[in-house]
């Protein structure tokens, strides 16, 4: 077999994982590793949550991407100008031509706020922030150092965004943390949600919306932000109704990297990648693959969701480029932990066909589901550690693999099978 | 799931009252269920958008999101909830006659 070369574009979770397993399976002189990333920064983004309260800090979640990858494999920091899926070639920003054999797209979800009108005008940054990037962590955390009360908005734009449990989380860690500093009774907290409900799942969705009753938090169902006025401290819907803020903590519009662009019919609308659920096989081309927060898949945006697809898609790049079938082996399983505030988090874990159930993860003697927990929180903590040394290295983890687990879940007799495409 | 008479015809509907079969739909049908949420009169835009929402779903197995209705269907956002007051995405599945928009995950 002649030396074949993948290229990946994106060197974030997805990216990285994938590289290091492909690079573990085959020999230098196999298979040539190329990763592209327009950056060196990878972000621990699970610590983004904590750092508008001190409990971290931006710099401390951010590594070298190259220092992730292992050796032998390349890595170019550059943009990407444009991809010929039918020359098989992706050009870089300085002109630089690199074809392939295969292509996996990791490219993840870009934040798009100016898409929301006012959002970024007057008070962005201001007393209008989002904690999904560094940056904007940075300033919340300054904002809310200053904050004496009043009234927080949190809110997220529309979905699809990456984890989607994070807003929730935000605003349970933002009660928390405004009861130690005895500012709770001076201030409003709000969770504004374009959901009919606390979340997306039934079951999930229930349970939350019990735990924002009880810490004293408003949820606000079917609101779709239309307009945002930083100076004036107004939330507008498209409907017309109107929020007031002293705090406005938002999660923007997301889309897939504008580069994707430029290849015909490789993405939808709103720049995801339509890929196959099973496989992870673009619709585009048979040697295009994409993972991650990159696809249009029907599950969660969320690190572990691309780390159960990495270790599919690996498998189905070695098959590909050897001539034989893929493996349709991904369920979209997801699996979250979702920080409540007071040392206590709450697990969930689905896929495609199962909604978040009670019981225990991942067996009988494992974590607690659905139920707030001290032990969570510590699981949620000492993930920071897996995702740098064992989770980008591609090592897989005892007990827990890509498929979701049935045993230690209570599962009605009549839920389970529930299409969700 | 229950069956109800709308329009003359009887149809198999969800507890918010969504069509479970999208090939029972027809006109009459998408148009007495607008007068009954409020849309006295489908205009030429209405039946766009609720076209639009219709083929999709038909071929993809998925209703259409908000926002992406606004990016493909042509009609912006901000005239769609002029079109279908409150919700328009769930409005106008329920007018085509196909299943609540489930949204993303």
């Amino acid at each position: 077999m002649s030396r074949k070369r993948i290229v990946i574009l994106g060197g974030g979770t997805g990216g990285t994982m994938t590289a290091n397993r492909l690079r573990r399976r085959f020999d230098l002189d196999e298979a040539e590793i190329h990763v592209v990333d327009r950056d060196d920064r990878h972000v621990y983004q699970p610590g983004l949550l904590f750092v508008p309260f001190g409990l971290t800090e931006a710099r401390a979640i951010v590594r070298a991407r190259r220092a992730q990858l292992r050796d032998g494999i390349v890595f170019h920091e550059a943009e990407i100008a444009g991809i010929e899926l039918d020359r098989e070639e992706v050009v870089l920003a300085g002109g630089e031509v690199i074809p392939y054999d295969a292509l996996v797209v990791a490219s993840g979800a870009r934040l798009q706020p100016e898409e929301t009108e006012g959002l970024t005008g007057p008070g962005w940054n201001e007393r209008v922030f989002t904690f999904y990037t560094p940056e904007g962590a940075e300033a919340l955390h300054a904002a809310l150092a200053r904050f004496e009360g009043g009234r927080i908005v949190v809110n997220l734009v529309d979905m699809p965004i990456k984890c989607p449990v994070a807003p929730l989380e935000f605003a349970f860690l933002a009660d928390w943390h405004l009861r130690e500093r005895g500012l709770r009774s001076r201030t409003e907290l709000a969770y504004v949600t374009p959901l009919d409900g606390a979340f997306t799942k039934p079951a999930a969705s229930a349970h939350l919306a019990g735990l924002l009753a009880e810490k004293e938090i408003e949820l606000v169902t079917e609101f779709n932000a239309g307009e945002v006025d930083g100076g004036g401290g107004t939330l507008t819907s498209y409907d017309g109704r109107a929020l007031d803020f002293d705090l406005l903590v938002t999660v923007p519009l997301h889309g897939g990297a504008p580069f994707l662009g430029s290849a015909p019919g490789l993405t939808d609308a709103l720049g995801f990648v339509p890929t196959d659920k099973g496989t992870l096989r673009t619709a585009a081309q048979p040697n295009v693959f994409a993972l991650g927060d990159a696809t249009d898949l029907p599950t969660s945006k969320a690190g572990s969701v691309t780390h159960f697809q990495a270790e599919i898609l690996s498998e189905n790049i070695v098959r590909f480029l050897a001539g034989r079938e893929l493996e349709q082996g991904f369920d979209g399983h997801a699996n979250c932990f979702i920080e409540t505030g007071f040392h206590k988090a709450l697990l969930i874990d689905f896929n495609y066909d199962t909604e978040p159930l009670p019981g225990r993860f991942p067996g009988a003697f494992g974590l607690p589901l659905l139920r707030e927990s001290r032990l969570n929180h510590l699981g949620k903590l000492a993930f920071e550690w897996v995702y740098w040394h064992a989770l980008l290295p591609g090592h897989d983890i005892p007990g827990i693999g890509p498929a979701m687990p049935t045993r230690g879940k209570e599962i009605p007799v009549h839920a389970g099978a529930r299409s969700t495409r | 799931m229950t069956a109800t008479l709308i329009a003359h015809a009887t149809v198999d509907v969800d507890a918010e009252g969504f069509l479970t079969d999208p090939t029972q739909w027809n006109e009459e049908i998408a148009e007495a269920i607008a007068a009954e949420n409020g849309i006295p009169e489908l205009t030429d835009r209405h039946w766009l958008v609720v076209r639009f929402m219709r083929d999709r779903y038909l071929a993809t197995g998925n209703a259409p999101s908000i926002r992406s209705l606004g990016k493909e269907s042509g009609v912006p956002v901000k005239e769609l909830y002029a079109l279908f007051p409150t919700r328009p995405a769930k409005l106008a599945a329920k007018i085509g006659g196909i299943r609540k928009p489930t949204g993303c995950i």
